[in-house]
């Protein structure tokens, strides 16, 4: 649509003509300003907790499990060193055999992006019966994890205001 | 016309670029780049030459690159 628009653009005349390829999404994740209506909507990336527990591939899984009750999370997100998710290590492979991170973890996680409504993965969460989810930017590195118990939060406070 | 990234446009609108977002009218109502001007695709060809400026630098944009 928008390549359209500025070769149109550059067809009627406009001498300087540039085309910005990701968008308003790639804008919004990054964290640059945005106006209009939908800003009253809470995002995912509003609630989700970047001080989530994280590991390494390597890391034994006996430290990874301590480090991450101890910081009271039930879910370790597996991160290399630029914060690009490769898994999640829930509560029942905490507890596993396994010896390493990357050998307890589930692989490639759906993850969402942080502009997307908190309330509409409160209903995602409730319909898979997950009790998070990752946040991540388009390129795939880490913002937080979405607690379904804080999404359900934001959903009841926005049930709440609407009726 | 040329692709540029976000770090580009950010320079652009500090040097006086005119920044559209060309996504239809109710979209832009509910979130755009903070200054855009709102002119759906299908708008282009009636209100392009009155609203925008030849003589600056115009940015276009949607949701993304699809």
């Amino acid at each position: 649509m928008s390549p359209r628009a500025a070769w149109r653009l550059e067809s009627m005349g406009f001498g300087e003509v540039y085309e910005y390829a990701a968008g308003l999404q790639d804008w919004i994740t990054a964290g640059l300003p945005t106006e209009g209506t939908a800003l009253a909507e809470t995002r995912a990336g509003d609630v989700a907790r970047a001080d989530v527990s994280t590991c390494r591939l390597h890391e034994p899984l006996v430290e990874v499990r301590e480090r991450t009750r101890k910081a009271g999370f039930d879910t370790c997100v597996v991160v290399n060193d630029e914060r690009v998710v490769f898994g999640l290590i829930r509560s029942r492979d905490l507890d596993g055999e396994a010896a390493t991170a990357g050998e307890a973890m589930r692989p490639g996680p759906s993850t969402f992006r942080p502009n997307v409504s908190a309330a509409a993965l409160a209903r995602l969460m409730a319909d898979h019966d997950l009790p998070n989810v990752p946040i991540t930017t388009n390129d795939g590195r880490l913002v937080g994890l979405l607690l379904r118990e804080d999404a359900d939060r934001v959903a009841r406070e926005r049930h709440d205001r609407e009726h | 016309m040329r692709e540029i990234d976000r770090h580009e446009v950010q320079r652009l609108l500090e040097a006086g670029a005119q920044l559209v977002n060309v996504l239809p009218a109710e979209e832009f109502e509910e979130e755009r780049i903070a200054g855009s001007i709102g002119i759906p695709l299908r708008r282009i060809d009636a209100e392009a030459r009155d609203r925008l400026d030849p003589a600056k630098p115009v940015v276009t944009y949607c949701w993304d690159s699809a």
